[in-house]
């Protein structure tokens, strides 16, 4: 069945389904969220339809500047830190026999799939005084008395990472397990050690995909709604967990929106970035 | 009318014309061989028969009935594609009764007619075997039985053996020969091969850029090609330029060969001469004299290249008529006039 | 030898850090009271019961399977024609539904989550459980397009075109060919959907949250009203099932090609 182009309005009954799916589901309640952006909020609902600026004018206040300062800080540091430990990782993984790779697949699908809370409650327990590390340590003699390790930015870094890190590694799996093998080889018969060979030759023919990984897990991080809200201090919160926050605990769905539009904005100026890398990696 | 009958057929991809008004009449039970280089429209003509592409204008008519509207399930052919496609998820005798399954053929019916094909491809007993367990040359088998299941009035190859390794693919091209001749069914075989050409076919077209250059038996293709690109196409051949001289006597490079005319009006041409035919001798006489820069022996046939004037004609010759040279050597090279084809402008 | 040593090491370490806060849970989950220590004192298998004998928690379970099956399924039938028309039909406008399919995975979770929000209370339809159903069905559906266009493109068109020189049409093609070659696919992009729903928090909550629990909706309220072992066991059972599917997709498919380890259009 060679593709062709559709002839007659049958040969389009297949999108119909899916078509009117994501537009009824999809596309309109993300217009909705938009409008929803405008309007007044009502105390006693969720919101009486207006056209305000007020939603967004709030942004402006020295608050929602440090909470998206700190968003933006920790959704970097979340990205660096796991490109750093997934790149070398997922190239070593590539080199190993098959079991060894789908057996590590299907442990790092499990966890990418684990629910947030599931996460947040794994290392709240980890970092806990009755149950957590600590006490481990002091098992060994490292500590004299078990202690809490949360909440701390150190946790919220710590699961953010936790949490990121399987995603990391298999959005740089197929491009690492792809690679031609007879580039390092040609720098191995040139002499270079294999240490060197990954940093000469492995790092610099994946620049690109190293940044669009580096874009797509900030993204990613971005997304944390719960983690901060676990493991950390109100200061640690993030814009993800203050839009759930205003949302459902404040009832003031409106101001939610506005900064869910904002976050929407960022994310696809961030998404439409990382095409343009992938684009120029194709090109070359 | 019985056979093939291709009219003016034509396919443009924008402004590229893979086929360009294609006219063709294959008799029935013929071995038809579409012989060219990879982007002649070979392909695109056999697509075009069995219905996989659509023709820009034109029309294909088999047995008297124009089959141009009807769609490839409606054609009653066999083909066998270059990836062979034969299905991963079926067994081997799933695969060949496909075409009789779909039809909704009993299961007896179905059992008896993939016994009677794995039985002709000299397969017995594979029916239950899962396609990617058969070898190369098996899965060909595969392949060709499918296609025949339902007996169908054409049967089309697309470039099928060109997996297989050269031994194999000399066996197969035999094989396939004597099984069309048993069953008397029209085939149409695309290839770039020549010699996969010269085995099988009855009627072998040259195509080139689009167009038929000649159709013909394989010995006349080869005996008498219509164009240099024919006749550099199938074999090896020496391309020499001829022209008349003052005394009205036809000359190659500069050398006058008796009994060689030129078509009336024509005073320069090009002549096709194969190397079996060109005979080396003593320099001196009526022959024309060069000088031996390489040759090659095969064991079978020994290949000599003599250079004369800057160009350079290869003689070959069996090891019984062993011509006495060596490199470096002067000769004497003789063209039998019967030989030489005067080509087209 | 010291290379080999150290990338053990380095496998060690990251395996030690994706593990070291689910050994904690799973010996949490064992404590034989109900007291948050590890590592465990005693040892009782009672909090996996409590899953399935507590009315709330096995209410829990079964909003959370319900949901997961049906939303799984419908993502499916959203992916499948759709996947198929884009192999089959040149129509380049068409890729803004596939754009559209993926965007929802792709955006901070919490953003498509306001937005089945608004959307469910605006249209007057909040806090029914059918709504939590299609907004997972549609947070989800890059899961089973994804899979499925992997599927088709490495469908060898020839395998098509030689069904129909043997006389199938359109319809026998895509039923004797298409569909048995994509049925993996499907099938691994429906347990993909599966899992990630049963495990979705935020979406589920901001529709179904007021009105239902589901697992991880009930884990985290319970985080926020005091501990109970029975959240450490639910956690384990999680993995478990993940790593079940995703073990059974490994054994049964390729999971490497799943995951892009070859190139779409290559075998």
């Amino acid at each position: 069945m060679r593709r062709e182009a559709p002839k007659s309005l049958a040969d389009y009954t297949p999108l119909l389904f899916p078509g009117l799916m994501l537009v009824v589901f999809f596309v309109v309640p993300f217009s909705t969220m938009i409008a929803v952006s405008f309007f007044k909020r009502n105390p006693s609902g969720f919101y009486t339809p207006d056209f305000v600026i007020d939603n967004y004018a709030r942004f402006l206040t020295a608050f929602f500047g440090g909470v998206l300062g700190f968003s933006l800080l920790l959704a970097v540091l979340v990205a660096v830190c796991c490109v750093a430990i997934a790149f070398p990782f997922t190239y070593l993984l590539t080199k190993r026999p098959r079991r060894v790779q789908t057996l590590w697949l299907v442990g790092l699908l499990s966890v990418l799939s684990l629910s947030e809370v599931i996460i947040g409650f794994a290392w709240s327990t980890l970092f806990s005084q009755t149950a957590g590390i600590t006490n481990l340590f002091v098992a060994i003699g490292l500590m004299d008395k078990p202690v809490a390790l949360l909440p701390t930015f150190g946790a919220v870094l710590a699961g953010m990472v936790y949490q990121a890190l399987p995603y990391t590694i298999l959005v740089l799996y197929p491009a690492l397990v792809r690679l031609d093998p007879t580039l390092l080889e040609a720098a191995r018969t040139l002499g270079a050690s294999p240490v060197r060979a990954f940093f000469n030759v492995v790092t610099p023919a994946l620049r690109n995909t190293i940044v669009a990984t580096l874009i797509m897990v900030f993204v990613f991080a971005l997304g944390s709604y719960l983690l901060p809200q676990i493991l950390g201090r109100p200061r640690h919160w993030t814009l993800s967990v203050l839009i759930t926050d205003q949302a459902i605990y404040q009832s003031n769905m409106p101001f939610a929106a506005a900064m869910a539009v904002f976050l929407v904005l960022i994310s696809l100026a961030l998404v439409g970035l990382t095409l343009l890398v992938g684009r120029k990696e194709n090109a070359l | 009318m019985s056979g093939l009958d291709i009219n003016a057929i034509t396919k443009t991809f924008g402004n590229f014309t893979a086929v360009d008004k294609v006219r063709l009449n294959v008799p029935h039970g013929t071995f038809v061989c579409l012989l060219g280089p990879s982007g002649c429209g070979k392909t695109t003509l056999l697509r075009m028969i069995a219905g996989l592409e659509e023709p820009t204008s034109g029309a294909i008519v088999l047995d008297g009935d124009d089959i141009t509207p009807l769609p490839t399930h409606k054609r009653n052919l066999g083909m066998v594609f270059q990836s062979l496609a034969l299905f991963p998820h079926l067994s081997v005798g799933d695969n060949i009764a496909y075409a009789l399954r779909i039809r909704g053929a009993s299961k007896e019916e179905q059992k008896k007619r993939v016994e009677e094909l794995l039985a002709l491809i000299h397969l017995p007993g594979f029916a239950d075997r899962p396609v990617a367990k058969l070898s190369g040359g098996q899965r060909q088998r595969v392949a060709i039985a499918r296609a025949l299941a339902l007996s169908p009035k054409l049967f089309l190859l697309d470039e099928p053996l060109s997996a297989l390794d050269a031994k194999l693919r000399e066996a197969m091209q035999v094989e396939l020969r004597q099984l069309q001749q048993r069953l008397g069914i029209t085939t149409i075989v695309v290839t770039h091969d020549q010699r996969e050409a010269m085995t099988m076919a009855d009627l072998v077209v040259v195509m080139g850029h689009g167009r038929i250059l000649q159709a013909a038996p394989p010995i006349e293709i080869y005996r008498k090609p219509a164009d240099a690109f024919v006749a550099d196409f199938i074999g090896i051949t020496n391309l020499l330029p001829a022209e008349i001289d003052s005394a009205g006597r036809t000359t190659i490079l500069g050398t006058a060969i008796p009994g060689l005319a030129m078509p009336v009006g024509v005073a320069k041409a090009s002549v096709s001469i194969r190397p079996e035919d060109v005979h080396l001798g003593e320099a001196g006489g009526r022959a024309i004299t060069g000088q031996v820069t390489f040759v090659r022996d095969l064991g079978g046939t020994i290949e000599t290249f003599v250079e004369v004037g800057g160009t350079s004609i290869i003689a070959v010759a069996t090891p019984r008529e062993r011509p006495n040279v060596s490199v470096g050597a002067t000769v004497g090279v003789t063209l039998p006039p019967e030989s030489c084809v005067v080509l087209g402008p | 030898m010291t290379a080999t040593f150290l990338r053990r090491l380095y496998f060690t370490v990251v395996a030690l850090f994706l593990s070291a806060p689910l050994i904690v849970v799973a010996g949490v989950s064992v404590n034989a009271r109900q007291e948050l220590t590890f590592p465990p004192k005693g040892f009782s298998l009672a909090w996996y019961g409590q899953i399935f004998t507590d009315p709330e928690w096995r209410l829990a379970l079964i909003h959370s399977v319900t949901l997961a099956v049906c939303s799984a399924a419908i993502a499916v039938a959203i992916a499948l024609p759709l996947a198929w028309f884009l192999w089959r039909r040149i129509a380049p406008w068409a890729n803004i539904f596939q754009v559209l399919g993926l965007a929802p995975f792709i955006l901070p979770p919490v953003i498509t989550a306001l937005g089945f929000l608004s959307f469910w209370a605006t249209v007057g339809l909040f806090g029914h459980f059918f709504t939590a159903i299609i907004s997972h069905a549609i947070f989800f559906v890059t899961l089973p397009l994804v899979t499925l266009s992997l599927g088709f493109a490495s469908i060898d068109r020839s395998l098509v075109e030689a069904a129909a020189t043997m006389g199938a049409d359109d319809r026998t093609v895509l039923k004797t060919v298409v569909l048995p070659l994509i049925l993996p696919y499907l099938v691994s992009g429906y347990a993909f959907a599966f899992v990630l729903s049963l495990n979705e928090y935020i979406v589920a909550y901001m529709t179904i949250g007021f009105t239902t629990e589901t697992l991880p909706i009930k884990i985290f309220n319970a985080l926020r009203y005091g501990y109970t072992p029975t959240m450490a066991s639910v956690s384990v059972f999680f993995v478990a099932v993940a790593a079940l599917v995703f073990g059974s997709i490994a054994k049964f498919g390729d999971i490497r090609r799943l995951l892009g380890a070859m190139s779409s259009d290559g075998n």
